[in-house]
């Protein structure tokens, strides 16, 4: 087993670099990205189950006609967070600890390529999503819906929309940062031999989400800088008074806000594409195909903004033009759909946790791209939108498709990030669960938008004839809050159980495995060098002529190694070490100069000094970090 | 150079991966008489930019002829000083890609609105 | 030193999949990523050409000689820069000192020509919230300004780290990238002068 050491130049006594890997302080300093992709997931999770409360009292508020259990101004700042908290603070980080965790582990490097950054992206965001939530003790949350249309965003009084605004910058500059890390991370520290076109799924993926992220943020960052000057200093941006005009923010919004849908679901993707082959024992069908398509829907997901725009007035040219646009980007994803299909077929299938929630993404957000189709069709639109058909839509794709898919990974994973299995039986029972809890509560809202409910209404009156399938959607809600009360259960009962779990309990096709459960920090003794695609599963097993699947013998197939499955490698590859690994050392600084921004975000809600004074600790913060001694 | 590159056969894949630029290498620069070259170019084609600005029988080719030098400009800058033409063409791929991707997109906005035809 | 073809040592960097070292690599994909900020921020002014309802309107109050100044300074900034850069590249520390020096204060020259120039506006009646024009126009080359602004903390923080031994000819590799943000910097500036300042705005909405 290699040694692992931090430098012993530990500084002055400012400067002094933490060097405790144990205890709470050592995941303030953590710059391991194991750890910061922990941190997301936990992070992501507590959201999620306020973002889902927050969905609970909508769908009480909406379960009977003209009720006011919540008023209709908490009601509009409930249904604002939803959308923010599940997209922002939810789907994105959950995403980003999938990336944080395994990206690294997967190309066969020790860590990504600016491990202090990566910290303070996860800081950056998580202050950011407190700063947002404390609207609600501060005058009140956004309410403005998640995508804030002007000018009821601009010209409405109260602070709520301010702190939308100066909120999503602050996550955003995470994200941002994030993506450059990752992206030079994924071109940049692969193990030798892992050209591109041997790169798992998951990570080209990833690639493609990474570009999408750097393109599209600095696009709604200026929209929402446009939005706070309009609201804080009097500016005439989205002003008709002054000749501005509301429909530039929605261009700017929907610029990122289509790029995003697509961050939202490729990582799901990614995960579907990981864990189909692994439990159908078969490679992936047309890896290639799957590679090009997900690149393609970057791509043209530049190009299909305006769909959510067909009812402003832009005018038939231009509506035609993104109608067209958004039916072609059906095609590669149903490339992708065909390929995961094909990959299924004829495989030796073990309907694990895993494997059920990738089959439910797959016939879900089948479902969804349905009913994303006939959106493109823009006559039809003008029926749709603004109607709960939309929300169906956008359910089915990002819970039918996004969640379900994170919860495949959360399911495979487990055991490699803990150390310990989820248990099989009530894995399944689970996937039931929200399944049908999910189905109950969407299904219905195709119905409900067709025939007429609008979206963001408080109450609707009897009349309209909407209670049943609304009664029954609250219904479907209240059974995936059991679902994720079961989970949540099921995932700290974990813990009370050993760390037992093998490095390879699914026999699995990807580097991550040739290593423990739960990894080392520095991840691999040695730097694997790959050979192929699905390297460790060659390594396995070999096909004999006839095309069946052998155990090689020694291939590692029944070897757990802590360290990883290299072991027969000889002293002269461990002279490329001769002094142990060297491991980034943990810093406060991220941490401290993540401080500034809330301090920034309040100075810009309420009064100019913090402005000041967190500008001045984040400068502090970044002086302090670079000036500190080299761990490396 | 060449030390290296006989070296590298004899090399597993770890090892030459490892070899490959972990010291630094020479690559061929501009001087700094050229960049001064450079930045005199850069000097008369403002100048001209100014110079077009002011003449009033040019005012109908204004557009045309400021969007070509200032491209012009860009270029030089890009290529030169940022050492584009030197550099490994990654580089220059992502960046097209920023720049590319930044024009078409926010021309399109500006032809919903009708920017252009008025 | 006089030769056409320069041969000069570059920076070591740790070794990677592309050979290309990280920081430069991350760098690149920053200056893309920036350039759908201004692209959003120059595209909103542009929108909004010629839609002030009431005055000042940009010609009332833009004085091209002056700006055109400004350009040129920007512009010999970029030219010192990348001489501050040849010269640690030939492993002269004083000279680079003395280039970068020299980019601070061209930037900050810049940068003092453009807090008089939007004082001057101010009192001719041209402040933030005053019409259209001001909100795009104070917006748009304020950011570019800050990005200058970092750009010279960055050019004083090279200085100091030149003092304190951290640049070397081995070790140059921040000088380059400072480089590279200042550029990009000075080719924002080109885009704007000539969307902005050259092609010319009459009143009111056309």
């Amino acid at each position: 087993m290699a040694s692992v050491s931090v430098p012993g130049e530990r500084g002055r006594w400012l400067t002094r670099r933490p060097a405790s890997t144990t205890g709470f302080w050592s995941w303030i300093t953590t710059v391991d990205h194991k750890r910061i992709g922990i941190l997301y997931g936990v992070t992501a999770f507590a959201f999620f189950l306020i973002g889902g409360s927050e969905a609970l009292f909508i769908r009480l508020q909406l379960a009977r006609p003209d009720q006011n259990l919540i008023s209709a101004e908490t009601y509009n700042e409930f249904f604002t967070m939803h959308g923010v908290t599940m997209i922002f603070l939810v789907v994105m980080p959950l995403s980003s600890a999938f990336f944080n965790y395994l990206i690294p582990l997967q190309i066969g490097a020790r860590d990504v390529a600016f491990p202090r950054l990566n910290a303070y992206s996860y800081w950056v965001f998580l202050f950011g999503g407190l700063f947002i939530y404390s609207s609600f003790a501060l005058g009140g949350a956004p309410n403005g819906g998640w995508f804030g249309y002007a000018p009821l965003s601009t010209a409405e009084a109260g602070n709520n929309m301010l702190f939308y605004a100066t909120g999503l910058i602050i996550v955003g500059v995470a994200s941002t940062v994030s993506a450059i890390n990752l992206a030079v991370t994924i071109i940049n520290m692969r193990a030798p031999g892992m050209t591109m076109f041997r790169m798992p799924v998951f990570i080209w993926m990833g690639l493609v989400v990474q570009f999408l992220l750097a393109f599209s943020l600095p696009i709604i960052t200026v929209g929402l800088f446009e939005m706070l000057f309009d609201k804080r200093f009097g500016t005439h941006f989205f002003d008709p008074a002054a000749g501005g005009d509301p429909v530039l923010w929605q261009h700017l919004f929907w610029l990122f806000g289509h790029p995003e849908v697509y961050i939202l679901i490729l990582p799901a993707m990614g995960i579907v594409s990981e864990v189909l082959p692994v439990f159908a024992r078969k490679p992936l069908f047309g890896y290639q195909f799957v590679v090009f398509s997900g690149i393609a829907i970057g791509f043209i997901g530049f190009g299909v903004w305006a769909h959510h725009m067909f009812a402003v007035g832009l005018g038939p040219v231009a509506n035609t033009a993104f109608g067209i646009s958004t039916m072609i980007i059906a095609v590669p994803t149903g490339v992708k759909i065909f390929n995961w299909l094909g990959t299924l077929w004829k495989g030796d299938i073990r309907f694990t946790p895993p494997m059920l929630f990738s089959i439910g993404f797959i016939a879900q957000f089948i479902v969804g791209g349905l009913s994303g189709v006939t959106h493109a069709v823009v006559p039809a639109d003008y029926q749709q939108t603004d109607t709960y058909y939309i929300v169906a839509h956008f359910h089915y794709v990002l819970v039918g498709g996004a969640i379900f898919g994170l919860f495949a990974g959360i399911y495979y994973w487990w055991p490699k990030i803990f150390g310990r299995m989820l248990p099989d039986r009530w894995g399944k029972v689970n996937f039931w669960i929200l399944a049908i809890g999910f189905n109950l509560t969407f299904a219905p809202m195709h119905v409900l938008g067709l025939q007429g409910m609008p979206r963001r209404i408080h109450s609707y009156p009897e009349s309209l004839g909407l209670t049943f399938w609304n009664t029954a959607a609250t219904l479907g809600a209240f059974i995936i809050a059991l679902g994720v009360l079961q989970f949540l259960i099921m995932a700290i009962s974990s813990f009370m159980r050993p760390k037992d779990a093998p490095a390879d309990p699914w026999d699995a096709r990807t580097l991550e495995w040739t290593t423990g459960s739960p990894p080392p920090p520095h991840n691999f003794d040695e730097i694997p060098e790959v050979h192929a695609l699905d390297d460790f599963w060659h390594r396995k097993y070999a096909e004999t002529k006839t095309g069946r699947v052998v155990p090689v013998p020694a291939g590692g197939a029944d070897q757990a190694v802590p360290g990883g499955v290299h072991a027969t490698r000889g002293e002269r590859e461990m002279e490329h070490e001769p002094h142990g690994i060297h491991m980034p050392g943990p810093s406060y600084w991220p941490f401290v100069s993540a401080l500034g921004f809330p301090l920034i975000g309040y100075g810009v809600v309420f009064s100019p000094w913090p402005i000041v004074a967190g500008a001045a600790i984040v400068l502090i913060g970044l002086y302090g970090w670079a000036l500190e001694p080299s761990a490396e | 150079m060449s030390d290296v590159e006989t070296h590298e056969t004899d090399l597993t894949g770890q090892e030459a991966y490892a070899a490959r630029t972990r010291r630094g290498r020479t690559v061929r620069h501009p001087s700094p008489k050229e960049y001064i070259r450079i930045a005199i170019v850069l000097g008369v084609v403002t100048a001209a930019e100014v110079a077009i600005y002011y003449i009033e029988s040019l005012r109908s080719l204004l557009i045309p002829m400021l969007f070509v030098l200032a491209t012009i400009k860009f270029s030089l800058v890009v290529l030169w000083f940022m050492h584009l033409r030197f550099d490994s063409k990654t580089y220059a791929r992502f960046f097209l890609l920023g720049v590319s991707g930044a024009v078409t997109l926010y021309v399109i906005v500006l032809l919903t609105f009708g920017a252009f035809s008025r | 030193m006089a030769a056409l073809d320069q041969h000069i040592f570059e920076s070591e960097h740790e070794a990677t999949s592309t050979g290309l070292p990280n920081t430069k690599l991350a760098m690149w994909i920053f200056l893309a990523s920036d350039c759908l900020l201004f692209g959003a921020l120059i595209s909103t002014y542009v929108l909004y050409r010629g839609a002030s309802i009431k005055g000042p309107y940009p010609s009332d109050v833009f004085d091209i000689p002056y700006t055109s100044v400004s350009s040129f300074v920007l512009l010999a900034s970029s030219l010192t820069m990348v001489l501050a850069l040849a010269a640690i590249q030939r492993g002269d520390q004083g000279q680079m000192r003395v280039w970068l020096l020299a980019t601070a204060l061209l930037g900050a020259t810049f940068v003092g020509g453009q807090v008089y120039e939007f004082t001057t506006f101010a009192d001719e009646g041209l402040t933030l919230t005053t019409n259209l024009f001001s909100t795009t126009f104070y917006v748009l080359t304020g950011f570019h300004g800050t990005h200058v602004a970092i750009g010279i903390l960055m050019l004083l923080s090279l200085l100091v780290m030149s003092f304190t031994g951290k640049i070397t000819q081995q070790n140059s590799l921040s000088v380059e990238l400072v480089g590279l943000y200042w550029h990009f910097v000075d080719i924002v500036w080109i885009v704007i002068f000539t969307i902005v300042y050259l092609i010319p705005t009459g009143p009111g909405p056309t």
